[in-house]
């Protein structure tokens, strides 16, 4: 069967056959009454599917996958709750600009607008938080969407889009075709950047004495890390990543400065408010980021590579644009530059990160979470570190040594607790070669904790590594530091023996309560080769540390040490 | 300061959503808006009227054009457009005001487009400043009902958006 020629098959069938000329090879989902013709025919296909236990999980395994590979994920539920339940999935995959295709079924089209058993309004509902989403009300313009969709997630600035396929037109029978190429006359990213914008950037960073470049997602979507750090060591001009950066250059490089922001390092929040230039690559200057927008870097000429026009000037005034690919964008810059005035700002910098390393209290008795986190960086080089969100997010951030792209994978902008462990699974399934870890704490652990079932009756081994602290530590934090040590409903101790619940699910339990007993557990159950939690008791009161409290400038910063 | 913006957009269910949640979403005021298919069946026209500084448009006009339905972007304000909005006037009127309502329509250049014993509704099309004159004018006589479309604008000269 090539794209060229029809045939007569059901629509449940033709999305089966689009999924197959995309290339998808794995599905996340679960069944449902208004989906079921689709799951018919995926009984019959070579796609394999991956069964979660939730479509929360779904969506986000779907995201772990697209991240961990660079591929589109593809995620499945039924109408209704099964739709709804993907939305946070969605929403996560929306705000780190990561390409999905979320396909929904929906009650028959005569039935839409009645209240109908199962009914939601998903297209409606996933309208802020998709790139594009389709109500399919035609079964022949089902090959077309799927066409469409599949190029608007992953080309431009890439994003969730979400299908929504009422039964009937599952069933309903079509001459399949499947188109070469879409024609969207008004979706048209720009790769190219403007050559002239390019050059005046390439004079600006050659004359520039305390460059910065500030990395963020979008050098990592666009595959463009090597071309970053050579622009980097063309120019000796020292990298700070963000968050969704982490990866886009080695951590023990020595231009790298670690990411800044909120919990990034004093050298370098230090660096991007001395700098007299930034060179923003992929990155949004988000709130995070920036703290106190009018102290934001005060002194800096700002250049902006980024494939989103809207994402130019949004926050801070950009003095030279360059709206399109960050690869290739950063090839043709490379060309133009010179080196360089930035010995001096590099040897200030470098006097910096020895006066101010991140660092954390040593403690022989009790296990320090970062210790953790340290551990693993040393026993598990090379693997894929997926993340929940909370304190262990930014010890994870903060204390692993990345070497390469797409091995940090974490909720930046949602901020999803929950996100970590599914994505986790995700990844493992595109990457089957590498040691996948999801650094996570107990509170969010337990937001999607029954995926348990998922990794053990698919056998994917994927480690969670649970630093247990008896709290929703992050939230903790601020109640200790701005809410007077009230903790108000943010104690969980004694929530579930994270061993005995792995164990019930038929995955390896372990737990350490020694820093001694941290490594070997950690090894043990890489080693296993099966899925696996290890529970870590931590220190129950440690901080995330440097910190900028919300609203101050970036670099009036907080020590929290001890 | 007060823009116009005419908007193409893909003739297809849902569009209208998707532009206003953008601006609902995005925390942006829409003034008016009027939304008409053009001389392409397959393309609709918005006239989108937004009040915001510089930076505040630059913003709503890329996001807009972030929408995949969206094909093109314009702003059209000031001079260099034609802009007209229609109005619809119940007026309570009976023998004594009859005359002089129509004079004042005549004045202008609105038309009476109904009449019963105890109303007239007059109609009266041109920019928003004439509108609020006749509507002023006619408040003395009672005014039972109003209906306004949103501003509708095109390009002065050969030229299109």
């Amino acid at each position: 069967m090539t794209t060229g020629s029809t045939e007569k098959v059901n629509g449940a069938r033709a999305l089966i056959k689009c999924l197959e000329l995309e290339g998808v090879d794995t599905l996340f989902g679960y069944p449902g009454g208004q989906i079921i013709p689709f799951y018919d025919e995926l009984y019959d296909s070579d796609l394999r599917h991956i069964l979660v236990r939730h479509e929360q999980a779904a969506a986000h395994a779907a995201d772990g996958y697209a991240r961990a590979t660079g591929k589109t994920g593809v995620c499945v539920s039924t109408s209704g709750p099964g739709a709804t339940n993907l939305v946070t999935g969605i929403a996560t995959a929306y705000m780190d600009s990561v390409p999905i295709v979320a396909l929904t079924g929906q009650v028959p089209r005569f039935l839409i607008g009645n209240d109908a058993f199962q009914e939601a309004d998903i297209t409606g509902i996933t309208l802020p938080i998709t790139k594009h989403n389709y109500l399919v009300q035609d079964a022949n313009e089902l090959p077309k969407i799927v066409k469409e969709a599949f190029h608007i997630a992953s080309t431009g600035r890439p994003g969730p889009v979400l299908i929504d396929l009422p039964k009937d037109i599952q069933n309903t029978e079509i001459d399949f075709y499947y188109p070469d190429k879409v024609e969207l006359r008004g979706y048209k990213p720009t790769y190219k950047g403007n050559i002239q914008q390019v050059k005046r950037a390439a004079e600006e960073i050659t004359n520039a004495s305390r460059p910065i470049i500030y990395a963020g997602g979008g050098v990592i979507s666009s595959n463009a890390s090597a071309e970053l750090v050579e622009l980097a060591e063309a120019v000796m001009a020292p990298v700070t990543t963000t968050l969704m950066g982490i990866g886009a250059i080695p951590t023990e490089h020595p231009l790298s400065i670690g990411m800044l922001g909120m919990h990034g390092t004093r050298y370098a929040n230090y660096s991007i408010q001395e700098s007299d230039l930034i060179i923003a690559v992929g990155a949004r200057f988000d709130d995070r980021v920036t703290g106190k927008l009018e102290s934001f870097a005060p002194n800096a000429r700002v250049i902006h590579i980024d494939i989103d026009p809207a994402e130019i000037s949004k926050n801070v005034k950009v003095h030279i644009p360059i709206v399109g690919d960050a690869k290739q964008i950063l090839r043709s810059l490379v060309k133009h530059v010179k080196c360089c005035n930035s010995a001096a700002w590099l040897e200030k910098i470098n006097g910096w990160k020895k006066e101010y390393p991140l660092t954390y209290r040593k403690e022989s008795e009790v296990i320090m979470p970062q210790f953790v986190v340290e551990q693993i960086s040393e026993a598990c080089k090379d693997a894929i570190i997926v993340t929940e969100v909370g304190q262990h997010q930014m010890w994870a951030a903060q204390f692993f040594k990345y070497s390469a792209p797409r091995t940090f994978l974490t909720s930046g902008g949602l901020g999803t607790m929950g996100y970590g462990f599914p994505a986790a699974i995700g990844a493992k399934v595109g990457r089957p070669e590498k040691t996948v870890i999801n650094i996570a704490g107990d509170g969010s652990f337990q937001m999607n904790s029954q995926e348990l079932a998922t990794v053990v009756q698919n056998d994917i081994p994927v480690v969670s590594v649970v630093l247990n602290n008896g709290y929703l530590g992050m939230v903790r934090q601020w109640q200790e530091l701005f809410f007077d040590r009230r903790y108000s409903y943010t104690c969980i101790k004694g929530s579930v023996d994270f061993v005995k619940l792995a164990e019930a699910y038929g995955a390896l339990g372990l737990r350490a309560e020694k820093p001694s007993e941290v490594r070997p557990a950690i090894e043990e159950a890489v080693r296993s080769g099966r899925p696996a939690v290890v529970e870590v008791i931590v220190e129950c009161e440690a901080n995330v540390s440097p910190m900028v409290p919300a609203g101050a400038a970036i670099n009036e910063i907080l020590d929290l040490e001890d | 300061m007060k823009h116009t913006l005419a908007v193409l957009v893909e003739n297809k269910s849902g569009v209208l959503s998707r532009v206003a949640a953008l601006f609902s979403r995005r925390g942006y005021n829409i003034d008016s808006l009027a939304v008409g298919v053009t001389e392409d069946p397959d393309i609709s026209r918005m006239t989108i009227v937004v009040h915001g500084d510089d930076h505040v448009l630059e913003q709503v006009t890329k996001q807009l054009n972030k929408l995949v339905d969206v094909i093109k972007v314009s702003d059209i304000g000031g001079d260099e457009a034609v802009e007209r909005e229609l109005a619809l006037i119940k007026v309570s009127a009976d023998v004594n005001t009859r005359a002089e309502i129509i004079q004042i329509a005549d004045i202008f250049r609105a038309r009476i487009v109904d009449v019963a014993p105890k109303s007239m509704t007059v109609e009266v099309t041109g920019d928003e400043g004439k509108i609020q004159a006749i509507e002023k004018l006619l408040r003395q006589f009672g005014i039972k009902e109003l209906v306004r479309t949103g501003k509708i604008a095109l390009t002065r000269g050969p030229k299109k958006v």
